[in-house]
C-alpha cells in the first residue's frame, strides 16, 4: 500500500509588497479531496481576520488558488487573491474594525493554511493539514523614513533608494484625521518621495482651523527636499485629502501641482474655508443623514443636491494639471459620482475637460485603497468624539 | 555627450526573495537605443565587496528587461536572468582567492541593484548614477525556526519549515572544510524538510577533546530527527557535499541505526576505508597525498588522491548493498575530487549488483567541485584552510567554468528538489524499488 507524505502549502513570493500578487498552492493532496484554504492575521490592535475558501483537488492532488475555482467561503470563482482581500474579523470580534496598518516598517504576517474538508468555523480549533507564513510589505528594502516636523507641519517623508532626485507626492488621508503612513510608504516603494500629511486630530475636527496654508507649507517642504525634483510633485488624496487636493489645485498661487490623483472626493465646498468648515457643514445638514438597516450612518445625503451657485463650490475650471478622479457608484459616505460629473461639466464649460480623467467603479464604496487589503461596508467613525458607525459603502 | 535621462525606473521583482529564487530586473523611462549598465553591488559578512555588470542597450520601447534582453558583455552576456548574482565577483583590489559563504542566515544577503549612464567596466560613479534598488536575498523563508541542538554533543542546527508539520527530515553535511554551515539547511526548511546542519569535523566536542567523532555522532544526529515531534521518523534523508558525501554513503549502506529514504551526494566518493573512523579515512588521503599535483597558478589539486579508483573491496563502500534512492552530482572539471570517475565506479557496482534502478546521475561539462544552491557566485579557486592541527591555508582548484558551473548550480538545485520531493513526500514502500522514477 503506498502512502504519501503530508501536504505542502505553499506561497510565492512568500515575502511581497501589498500591492503585489501572489500565487497560493497546495500539493501532495490525495486527487479529488475537498479542502479549505484558510488565512489567518493578527492586527496591531490584536484582532484577528481570517478568510477562506473551498476547493477540490485536481487528479495531481494539487491546488492553486490563482487558477482553480473557490466553490464556497468568504469569496468564490478564481480569486488568486481572495484570501486577502475577503478578510474580515473573527466571529466574536468588536465591532465596526477596520484594518490598517499603522507602523509601516515591519511586514504584515499572514497564516495561510489548508484544512481536510470544507470548513466553515472552527478554525482555531482543529488542525490544519499544513500551513506556511507570507509575509506582505508597505516598505521595499532601501526606503527611508522621515518625521517632518516643521513649519507647524506634521507628517513622514519616504523616500525610495537611490541618487534621486526623485518626483514627489503629497499624501492626505480624509476625514478620520491621524497620521497614516502606509499609504505614502507603498508610494514611495514605486519610486515617488511621498509624504503622509497629519492634518489633525480626530478629536480637533470641530476646531481645526486649517487653512489651505497649512497644505501649502506641507507642500513645499516636499518640493524643496534635495532628494525631490520640485516641479515634479503631485498631490494624492482620499476623501477630505481630495478636498483639499482639488481645493490647492484650482485655488493655490503658491503651489502648483503636477498632477491630482483624487479617491473618493468633492468640490462642493465654498472658498476660503477651513477644515473646521467643512464639517460644521455637515451640522446643518446633519437632517439629512440616514440610518440603514444596521444603524450606520448614511451621510451621502448631506452633499445633495449638488449647488448650482459656482460659489458654493471649487471652480475647477481653473486647475492647470492632470486630474484623476476615483469614485465608487455605491459611495454611501459622500455623492462623489455627482460631484465628479458636476466637475466635468464645469470644466468643460471652463475649456479644462481634457486634464481630467474619471475612474468610477460599480458596486465599489468610499474606502478605495491600495488593493487586496480587506473590505469594509461599515466602520466606526469619531464624530463630535463620539463614536459610531458609519456607512462608506 | 548624452543627456542623463529624467526619472530612469528600475524595479526588480520580488525586491525580497529567497536565494534559489529568480527575480526580474526591468529599467524603463530611457530612451531608445540609450546605453547602460546595470551594476551588482555586494558586501559580505567578512567585509569584502562583491561586484557584477553588464551592458545593455534600451529598446525601441525605451526598457531594458534583464530576463529578455541580452548582455552586450560585462561580468556575463547573453539572456542570463540572474547573470547579476552568480556573476559577482571580488571588486579590484580584493584579496584573492575568496569564497561567499553567509553564515548568519537570520538576516538576509543584500544586493544594491544600480543603472549607470553607458557602457563602463570601472568607474561606477555618483556623477552617472541614475537608479538604484535594494534587494535582500533570504535563505530562510518566512516562519522557519531556526533551532540550535543542544542535546547529546553534536554541534549542529535544526530548521523547521513553516507550519504544524510533521515534517520529512535531513542530515545536511558539507565537507573538509568543517565548521557549522547553515545556509543549505535553512533553505532546504523553506522547501518544507526540516534540515539540520551538522559540524562534524571541527564540532565542540572534537575542539574539547582533540578527538574525532565516530559513526556514533552520525547515528545520534539521526536519532534526534527521527524522534523530533515535528519530523516523521519514516522519512529521513541525507545530503552530502564533498566529504559529506564519504560520510552519507558509509551510513547509507553500513549503519544498523540510519535507515534513509533516500540520500544526495554532491560532488562526492565512494571511496574510503571501510571499518574504520573519520581519521582513517582521513589518514589514507594523507598518505596519498604525495599525488598531490599545481596548477600553472600553484593552486592545489587534489583529485589524484582516490584514484585509480581501488578494486579492492575494503576500500570503498560496497554500493551493491546501497536500499534507498541515491541521486550524485558531478562535476566533470572537479580538480577537487575523482568524482566523475567514482560515480562510473559506482554505476558498474550498481549494476553488477542489480540495484543500480535505485541510482540518478546528473553530470555537469565545466562543472567544478563546488555544487551549491543556484545564483550564489562561483569559486573556480579559493583558500582554503584545512583542518589538521596545526591547520595550513593552501589555494586550492576547485575546478569549473563560470557559465557552465552556474548553469549546473541552477539544475542541480531543481532536481535535488525534485528528488528530494519525490522520496521524501511522495507515496513509498519501505526500502522500495521505483519502477516510476
Amino acid at each position: 500500500m503506498f502512502h504519501t507524505g503530508p501536504p505542502v502549502v505553499s506561497v510565492h513570493p512568500s515575502r511581497a509588497m501589498v500591492d503585489e500578487a501572489f500565487k497560493v498552492q497546495v500539493e501532495n493532496l490525495p486527487p479529488g479531496s475537498p479542502v479549505t484554504l484558510h488565512s489567518l492575521h493578527q492586527s496591531e490592535d490584536k484582532d484577528y481576520w481570517e478568510a477562506f475558501g473551498h476547493y477540490v483537488s485536481d487528479h495531481r492532488g494539487t491546488v492553486s488558488v490563482a487558477d482553480d475555482l473557490s466553490c464556497g467561503g468568504t469569496y468564490t470563482g478564481k480569486e488568486a487573491m481572495g484570501l486577502l482581500w475577503s478578510m474580515r474579523p473573527v466571529p466574536g470580534s468588536r465591532e465596526g474594525l477596520r484594518l490598517r496598518k499603522l507602523n509601516v516598517c515591519i511586514p504584515q504576517l499572514v497564516n495561510i493554511s489548508v484544512y481536510s474538508g470544507h470548513v466553515g468555523v472552527g478554525f482555531r480549533e482543529q488542525d490544519p493539514l499544513a500551513s506556511v507564513l507570507t509575509e506582505r510589505w508597505y516598505m521595499a528594502p532601501g526606503v527611508r523614513r522621515i518625521d517632518i516636523k516643521e513649519k507647524g507641519v506634521r507628517g513622514t517623508l519616504f523616500i525610495p533608494h537611490g541618487p534621486g532626485p526623485f518626483p514627489g507626492l503629497l499624501d492626505m488621508w480624509g476625514g478620520g484625521g491621524g497620521l497614516l503612513e502606509y499609504r505614502a510608504a507603498l508610494l514611495a516603494s514605486h519610486g515617488y518621495a511621498s509624504m503622509a500629511l497629519e492634518y489633525f486630530n480626530p478629536a480637533e475636527v470641530n476646531t481645526a482651523e486649517l487653512e489651505l496654508n497649512y497644505f501649502e507649507t506641507a507642500f513645499n517642504i516636499v518640493r524643496d527636499h534635495p532628494q525631490v525634483m520640485s516641479d515634479r510633485v503631485g498631490l494624492f488624496g482620499l476623501s477630505l485629502g481630495s478636498i483639499v487636493s482639488i481645493s490647492l489645485a484650482a485655488w493655490s498661487s503658491v503651489v502648483k501641482p503636477r498632477c491630482c490623483v483624487c479617491i473618493s472626493g468633492n468640490h462642493t465646498h465654498a472658498r476660503g474655508g477651513t477644515i473646521g468648515d467643512v464639517f460644521n457643514e455637515f451640522i446643518t445638514n446633519v437632517h439629512k443623514v440616514r440610518m440603514d438597516e444596521n444603524n450606520y450612518e448614511i451621510w451621502r445625503g448631506m452633499g445633495l443636491p449638488i449647488p448650482d451657485d459656482i460659489s458654493q463650490k471649487v471652480d475647477v475650471g481653473k486647475i492647470n494639471c492632470p486630474i484623476l478622479l476615483v469614485n465608487g457608484d455605491d459611495d454611501q459616505n459622500w455623492p462623489t459620482v455627482e460631484s465628479a460629473e458636476d466637475m466635468a461639466q464645469m470644466m468643460r464649460a471652463a475649456g479644462n475637460e481634457h486634464l481630467l480623467t474619471r475612474l468610477e467603479y460599480p458596486d465599489a464604496g468610499h474606502l478605495i485603497e491600495p488593493p487586496y487589503s480587506p473590505h469594509f461596508r461599515a466602520t466606526k467613525f469619531l464624530k463630535d468624539g463620539q463614536k459610531g458607525y458609519t456607512a462608506s459603502i | 555627450m548624452s543627456m542623463k535621462p529624467l526619472c530612469v525606473k528600475l524595479s526588480v521583482q520580488p525586491s525580497r526573495g529567497l536565494v534559489d529564487e529568480k527575480f526580474t530586473i526591468l529599467v524603463q523611462n530611457l530612451l531608445p537605443g540609450f546605453q547602460l549598465t546595470i551594476h551588482a553591488l555586494h558586501q559580505c559578512e567578512d567585509g569584502h565587496s562583491w561586484e557584477a555588470f553588464a551592458h545593455y542597450t534600451a529598446d525601441a520601447t525605451g526598457t531594458v528587461n534583464v530576463s529578455e534582453d541580452p548582455s552586450l558583455d560585462g561580468t556575463y552576456s547573453g539572456v542570463e536572468q540572474m547573470g547579476l548574482l552568480w556573476s559577482l565577483r571580488p571588486v579590484p583590489g580584493s584579496k584573492y582567492g575568496l569564497r561567499m559563504r553567509k553564515m548568519n542566515v537570520q538576516t538576509p544577503m543584500v544586493v544594491t541593484i544600480s543603472v549607470y549612464q553607458g557602457h563602463r567596466t570601472e568607474g561606477f560613479l555618483d556623477q552617472v548614477l541614475l537608479a538604484s534598488v535594494m534587494v535582500e536575498r533570504w535563505y530562510m523563508a518566512p516562519g522557519v525556526q531556526r533551532v540550535p541542538i543542544t542535546d547529546g554533543k553534536l554541534t549542529a542546527t535544526l530548521f523547521l519549515p513553516s507550519g504544524p508539520g510533521p515534517f520529512p527530515g535531513l542530515l545536511d553535511l558539507w565537507g573538509g572544510g568543517g565548521k557549522l554551515v547553515e545556509y543549505r539547511a535553512a533553505l532546504l526548511a523553506s522547501h518544507g524538510i526540516a534540515s539540520m546542519a551538522l559540524d562534524y569535523l571541527t564540532p565542540q566536542i572534537t575542539k574539547e577533546t582533540g578527538k574525532m567523532v565516530d559513526n556514533d555522532y552520525f547515528e545520534t544526529a539521526y536519532r534526534v530527527l527521527e524522534q523530533h515531534p515535528q519530523i516523521l521518523g519514516s522519512r529521513i534523508a541525507m545530503l552530502g557535499l564533498s566529504f559529506g558525501s564519504t560520510v552519507t554513503l558509509r551510513m547509507a549502506v553500513y549503519s544498523q541505526v540510519v535507515k534513509l529514504s533516500c540520500a544526495v551526494c554532491i560532488s562526492g566518493s565512494h571511496v574510503q576505508p571501510i571499518g574504520g573512523g573519520l581519521e582513517q579515512i582521513l589518514a589514507s588521503f594523507s598518505k596519498h597525498a604525495y599525488k598531490t599535483r599545481l596548477d600553472e597558478n600553484n593552486q592545489v589539486i587534489w583529485r589524484d588522491l582516490m584514484l585509480p579508483i581501488p578494486t579492492d573491496p575494503s576500500l570503498k563502500v560496497d554500493m551493491g548493498r546501497l536500499q534507498c534512492p541515491l541521486l550524485l552530482v558531478v562535476g566533470e572539471d572537479d580538480q577537487n575530487w575523482p568524482t566523475h570517475e567514482s560515480a562510473m565506479d559506482v554505476k558498474e557496482m550498481m549494476d553488477q549488483a542489480g540495484n543500480s534502478h535505485l541510482l540518478t546521475v546528473l553530470s555537469y561539462k565545466n562543472a567544478g567541485h563546488l555544487i551549491e544552491p543556484p545564483f550564489m557566485p562561483f569559486a573556480r579557486a579559493s583558500t582554503f584552510k584545512t583542518i589538521t592541527n596545526p591547520p595550513t591555508k593552501v589555494m586550492v582548484l576547485w575546478g569549473g567554468e563560470l557559465v557552465a558551473h552556474s548553469r549546473a548550480q541552477e539544475d542541480a538545485w531543481r532536481k535535488t528538489l525534485v528528488f528530494l520531493r519525490e522520496n521524501l513526500y511522495g507515496g513509498m514502500k519501505h526500502g522500495a524499488s521505483f519502477s516510476n522514477l
